[in-house]
């Protein structure tokens, strides 16, 4: 029986003894050769699900299958079908990155006449060949990421799972692993679970999105359908001088909602990009000074910002009026 | 079968490979014991001319010491390197994998008595060098060795169990000045026997330690004695029962699979 | 002067407040000295049997001296290890840039690293006392002892304190511990001078802590001997490792 690339997952929860419920009843349904990216703040319950997924946590209630397989009583098929790359990169820092690959092959069961050349390919591919026979503790971060990648792709795996693949990251990094991952859903057909607190990783890789907070999904779909909900853009101005704030608000609070932004007023055109000119010629009328004016296509964070009353990405804090 | 005794041979060479890029736990284990020994040695040398002393060589009385001292570094360097493993994440990379947890369990221990092994023999050759003469002989040599095997493998399993139980390198470490009680509170400078102050005897027969160190001074000094050497191999064997029981029941909670 | 004392104040009591409100670090420095003392004591009693063995105080006495001495070396060399954690943690250069005056950092930590020994010390004592031991000699005799011991307690942090600044890492530790150890024992531990013989006797006899020893032994028998010798090698110890740790400071400072 050929067992499909998927993952799933019903109800899924997982609660901590003496602490709060980082998985609260989730719900999920990832295509093969999909790439999903799963995108919350910090404590929403991301690596709590991907550790449930990929068996090494066990979930409190609720079922989850992943490559076909159960996790919980499954075990043993899901990991031979699933690479893993998680938060910590769980290195060994008195091992070399060639030798981190043909322990992986090794474990992993590779025939012997395979590992060096699988390892050699994989330290190509992730552009690792000439720190191959370093210690892994001279590494920068970003060659670690790589390294850990690479480690999770040894054994040809149909499913992957990332954990913030690229915190900490340069963008030079950041964008060769995009890139990669790209290539490896789109050319080898692998199944891609994503976890991310960058929207603008989860706008350029993902397939499909799914928002967590709190432990909940609160939002799921194409990065473009999500905005698309939200749909309208904001537009954003900044006084010239500390007076004008309070005319600002007052001129620009007739056009849309007033939403939160920490350099001057901004709100959600009821009337969308049309409004915009309306909005100008209001600000002129009234006289108002203006040292900036900027309009704002939706993005995941106005997502998130839309569903949760909370900005993703930090700055704006709370609406004062929820959408 | 085969794929196990693979991930076992795999894993304990990683296991001695680990030690071996670390100079710290190479050198420590094989240099502090010879150092203690040397002014032991010299320092405690008057106490031969105590009535009953049971030989007038020091250094074969207290070369007995290396080889528990010795196991008992390797096994803080060897749980240590687990309890990291388990903090950094490399116990659950390893989990992903087909990875088989006794295999695990015997890969770490395999290489904790493989190290404890290559330690002995060189405690035998600094002794033999200095002029000892194991007075079991060649015979006596071999048990020795088996025996150095035992006690790593029996130190080595409580500090894998400990490694697994706590996942912290600290805590491992935090166990060796207990380690170090059983050590000092032993007739480790001094034969049972002639010790004088009586709780203090009580305390060193009370101890397992003691069995160990009489079980290797016994093939160094008085060759064949079947109570020492049931009594030390009874002991090593029935703590490494204890720390591998402790150990297994342990892993898959680590494991978390 | 007034300014250098300042910043020793403020390091030495942050040592302090960091060191006894974590029982993970007063613990031990209280925990090893006793249990050296009872293992030796309880353990080697039978020694002071050996012909030639004259200590007219007992062994208790005779071992205590070793133990306070080794107390006081090792509370140094913890304190080391505390310059060294702030080093790898990036404090020390917190310390560095806010000290107008660096010299007082390392008084700081040589103050702290006495403070301890001192709670050490008197516990050590009460133990001692506790269990029977015997003190010769007159009020001024084993104060002296304790001065002497405060000496060597500054010789050692001072030693400390130049690795951890040379070094500035955690692993440092052996460094530091390794020729402190080498030092304490390769003096006369476990019976006089007298009763030593081959090669750890000749190194004994050049061993600078070897005086200190035997003049401790002779302050608590109450006929006190070579204190000029064991002042002068506890201050000769000092000043050197004053100069080795301001040394250090400098190397510390232009690395930044």
């Amino acid at each position: 029986m050929d067992h499909p690339n998927t993952i799933e997952a019903e109800k899924l929860v997982r609660e901590f003894k003496k602490g709060p419920r980082a998985v609260d009843g989730i719900d999920l349904h990832v295509e093969a050769g999909e790439i999903y990216g799963f995108l919350g703040p910090n404590g929403a319950g991301k690596s709590t699900t991907v550790l449930m997924l990929t068996t090494l946590l066990p979930p409190t209630a609720g079922t989850a299958r992943v490559g076909g397989y159960d996790v919980v009583h499954e075990g043993p098929q899901v990991r031979s079908r699933i690479g893993a790359a998680l938060q910590e990169a769980a290195l060994d820092g008195l091992m070399t990155g060639r030798e981190h690959l043909r322990l992986q092959a090794a474990l992993q069961a590779l025939p012997r006449n395979e590992r060096a050349a699988r390892a050699d390919e994989l330290l190509e591919r992730v552009g690792l060949t000439e720190a191959a026979d370093r210690k892994v503790r001279g590494y920068s971060g970003g060659m670690k990421r790589r390294l850990d990648l690479a480690m999770a792709l040894v054994h040809r795996p149909r499913i992957l799972f990332l954990d913030e693949p690229t915190t900490g990251l340069d963008v030079q990094s950041r964008t060769a692993l995009w890139s990669e991952v790209g290539r490896l859903a789109r050319e080898d057909g692998v199944t891609v679970f994503l976890t991310t607190q960058y929207l603008e990783e989860a706008d350029v890789l993902a397939d499909r999105v799914g928002i967590i907070d709190h432990g909940h999904i609160v939002a799921e779909g194409t990065p473009d359908a999500l905005k698309a909900e939200i749909g309208r853009p904001t537009v954003e101005a900044t006084a010239s001088g500390p007076d004008g704030r309070a005319e600002l608000t007052e001129v620009l609070e007739r056009f849309g909602t007033l939403v939160p932004s920490s350099r001057g007023v901004a709100v959600r055109l009821d009337a969308g990009e049309a409004g915009l000119a309306d909005v100008v010629r209001a600000l002129d009328a009234k006289g108002c000074s203006v040292a900036n004016l900027e309009l704002h296509q939706p993005s995941l964070d106005d997502v998130f910002l839309a569903k949760t009353g909370r900005s993703l990405e930090g700055h704006g804090g709370d609406a004062s009026e929820p959408e | 079968m085969r794929t196990m005794a693979d991930q076992v041979l795999l894993l304990a060479q990683r296991s001695i490979v680990h030690t071996a890029r670390q100079p710290a736990a190479i050198v420590f284990p094989l240099l502090f014991p010879m150092l203690l020994l040397a002014v032991n040695s010299g320092g405690l040398r008057a106490e031969t001319h105590l009535p009953g002393f049971p030989t007038k060589s020091f250094v074969a009385f207290a070369l007995a010491v290396p080889f528990i001292q010795g196991a008992l570094f390797a096994t803080m360097n060897a749980g240590t390197d687990l309890a990291r493993d388990v903090e950094t994440g490399f116990l659950s990379r390893l989990s992903l994998t087909p990875l088989r947890g006794a295999a695990l369990l015997a890969g770490q221990l395999g290489g904790v008595v493989t190290l404890g092994v290559i330690q002995a023999c060189f405690y035998l050759l600094v002794g033999v060098v200095v002029g000892v003469r194991p007075a079991a002989g060649i015979g006596g040599v071999a048990v020795l060795l088996v025996f150095a095997a035992m006690i790593a493998l029996a130190f080595g399993s409580i500090g894998a169990w400990a490694a697994l139980r706590t996942g912290s390198p600290e805590a491992v470490q935090s166990l060796f000045p207990v380690f170090f009680v059983f050590l000092f509170i032993s007739s480790m400078n001094i034969p049972r026997n002639l010790i004088s102050t009586t709780w203090f005897r009580y305390a060193a027969t009370a101890n397992p330690v003691s069995y160990l160190l009489e079980c290797v001074r016994s093939l160094i000094i008085t060759g064949w004695d079947g109570e020492a050497l049931l009594l030390g191999f009874g002991i090593v064997t029935l703590v490494a029962i204890i720390g591998l029981s402790l150990a297994s029941y342990t892993l898959p909670r680590r494991l978390a699979r | 002067m007034k300014r250098n004392l300042s910043v020793a104040q403020g390091v030495a009591w942050r040592t302090l407040h960091n060191v006894f409100t974590n029982p993970s670090l007063v613990i031990p420095q209280l925990a090893f000295p006793l249990f050296f003392f009872t293992a030796f004591v309880g353990g080697l009693s039978r020694i002071h049997n050996v012909p030639g063995f004259h200590y007219a105080q007992g062994y208790t006495a005779f071992q205590f001296v070793f133990v306070l001495l080794q107390s006081a070396a090792f509370g140094g060399v913890f304190t080391g290890f505390g310059i060294a954690r702030d080093f790898e943690t990036g404090f020390a250069r917190r310390l560095l840039l806010a000290a107008p005056h660096r010299t007082g950092i390392v008084i700081g930590y040589a103050v702290a690293a006495l403070c301890r020994w001192l709670v050490t010390a008197i516990f050590l004592t009460v133990i001692a006392f506790a269990v029977g031991m015997k003190v010769g000699g007159s009020g001024i005799d084993l104060p002296a002892l304790y001065v002497l011991a405060a000496i060597v307690n500054s010789a050692a942090v001072l030693w400390a304190c130049g690795v951890a600044m040379r070094l500035r890492t955690m692993q440092a530790g052996p460094v530091m511990q390794m020729p402190v150890f080498l030092v304490l024992f390769f003096a006369p531990v476990y019976v006089p001078l007298n009763l030593l013989t081959g090669w750890i006797h000749g190194v004994a006899l050049v061993n600078p802590l070897t005086r200190v020893l035997e003049a401790g032994r002779s302050f608590v028998a109450g006929s006190p001997a070579q204190v000029a010798a064991a002042y002068g090698a506890a201050f000769g110890l000092a000043v050197l490792f004053a100069w080795w740790a301001m040394r250090g400071l400098r190397k510390a400072e232009a690395a930044g």
